[in-house]
């Protein structure tokens, strides 16, 4: 049993969270050029020009790339054999969110009483932390700070085993189309086969941790998720919905067994800003 | 192409010339807004009270700064998705605003009052949240300050940089942009 304390979470989380909204990812960069390269649209190059000068911005500044700073999503793979010790864990990552919200000069966009109230809680918690208990002795945490504007873009629909994969397929483009400009593309675009209402959900946000440079190590899926992006590119969305080709830079798939009854399939919509950074305790 | 300098606050002759996905750079003052503020803005409407600010020729920016780090007149400020503010642009629009900046299409019925006030509908890059903080050289809150970043402030830009995504005419650039390049 290998003990850590609640004292060695906070200022790992509060970095992440930082850290997360200073630099973007080098594999999202490297994927927004590469389409770049290929946009068709004279205004589409130009806004992914801009979004390119922006992030490298963002980086140099250590400004937030967007001002969206989002949701603290945090997944948690916690070690069997760590004992956490000093106080309560999830109380430890608040506090880790709370002042990385604060000293890095991050918008607090939480609001309490979500559908009356809606007063802002002022230092962006609650972050939704999702845990997982896993072999060893070691704490990984994933921050991943979400927007609004494209997760509104998102969608679980219980379908039918006789909707078959063509059914699914037009599922997520239309979940694209209908989208449009609003979730911020060129977009990645999360998807979750099976498992039950909420667990494609979160399999749908999970996909979106993959690196953009990293294929589906199963060939089925990754078949699946090149059809569906050409499919998207072809939409016409293109840049901020502003036309062109490049409306996503990937599809990302994940699946999980089902009830014989079910098939739940869920779209979590990711913006350009495709934020996660990650640490080992 | 060529890029269009506007002044605010924005004049018929200004918005008669614009043509969707004309660049533009907006210089002035404009003000800040978003879900919050507009319903706030449009209660005290419907309840025949004075606004806060005097919207008239002028343009509100659909944004939620982050907070400014010391030195900086605002911190990242790119535009929110904008069709959440369609239910209220209506509104503002009938009682002389002008311009509204934001990111996404909007629908039909701010479409028309755009059309019959003569308005337009500018989008800015959304994600691009640190260089649009580069245009604005001050920034300060003018009412509604217990809505944190959805407070509404005057901000002082400096060559904001935009793209008209719908004129004073009745033109969509979100419509015309995806009929050019769909093939789906």
């Amino acid at each position: 049993m290998r003990e850590i304390s609640v004292s060695e979470v906070i200022p790992v989380v509060k970095k992440l969270c930082m850290d997360a909204n200073y630099y973007i990812g080098e594999d999202v960069i490297e994927k927004i050029k590469e389409f770049r390269e290929k946009e068709k649209s004279p205004t589409g190059r130009e806004i992914l020009d801009i979004i390119l000068k922006n992030d490298e911005l963002a980086a140099k500044e250590q400004m937030p790339m967007c001002q969206d700073t989002g949701v603290a999503v945090i997944f948690v793979e916690l070690g069997q054999d760590v004992h956490i010790v000093g106080g309560d864990f999830y109380e430890a990552i608040n506090e880790g969110v709370r002042q990385g919200y604060k000293d890095g000069y991050l918008r607090k966009s939480m609001v309490d009483g979500p559908v009356i109230k809606r007063k802002n809680t002022g230092d962006n918690t609650p972050a939704v932390i999702h845990t997982k208990i896993v072999p060893g002795d070691n704490i990984k945490i994933i921050v991943a700070p979400k927007g609004g504007g494209s997760e509104n873009m998102s969608e679980v629909k219980m379908m039918k085993a006789a909707d078959g994969i063509e059914g699914v397929k037009d599922f997520v483009v239309d979940r694209v189309r209908r989208s449009g400009g609003n979730p911020c593309p060129p977009m990645i675009v999360g998807v979750g086969m099976g498992g039950n209402f909420e667990k494609s959900a979160l399999l749908a946000k999970e996909s979106l941790l993959r690196p953009l440079n990293e294929k589906n190590p199963d060939p089925e899926l990754a078949e699946i998720e090149q059809e569906l992006l050409a499919r998207i590119n072809k939409l016409g969305i293109g840049p901020q919905g502003l036309g062109g080709t490049t409306t996503a830079l990937a599809v990302f798939i994940k699946r999980f067994p089902c009830h014989i009854a079910s098939m739940p399939v869920a779209v979590n919509i990711q913006c350009h800003a495709a934020r996660h950074k990650q640490a080992i305790i | 192409m060529n890029e269009i300098h506007l002044r605010t606050p924005l004049k018929n002759e200004d918005l008669e010339n614009l043509k969707i996905g004309d660049k533009v750079l907006i210089s002035g003052i404009i003000y800040t807004g978003r879900d919050a503020a507009h319903k706030r803005l449009v209660d005290l409407i419907e309840q025949g009270k004075e606004l806060p600010i005097d919207i008239k020729g002028q343009v509100i920016y659909f944004v939620g700064p982050a907070p400014a780090k010391p030195g900086q007149a605002i911190g990242s400020a790119g535009p929110t998705t904008s069709y959440r503010m369609d239910p209220y642009s209506p509104i503002l629009l009938d009682r002389g605003l002008k311009g509204m900046i934001g990111k996404g299409p909007r629908n039909q019925e701010v479409i028309d009052a755009m059309v019959r006030n003569k308005a337009v509908y500018f989008a800015a890059i959304g994600g691009a949240a640190a260089l649009i903080a580069k245009s604005v050289t001050s920034a300060k809150v003018v009412a509604y300050e217990d809505l944190g970043t959805e407070a509404i402030r005057e901000l002082k830009v400096e060559n904001f940089p935009c793209i008209v995504a719908n004129d004073i005419y009745g033109n969509d650039l979100y419509k015309k942009g995806v009929q050019d390049y769909r093939e789906e």
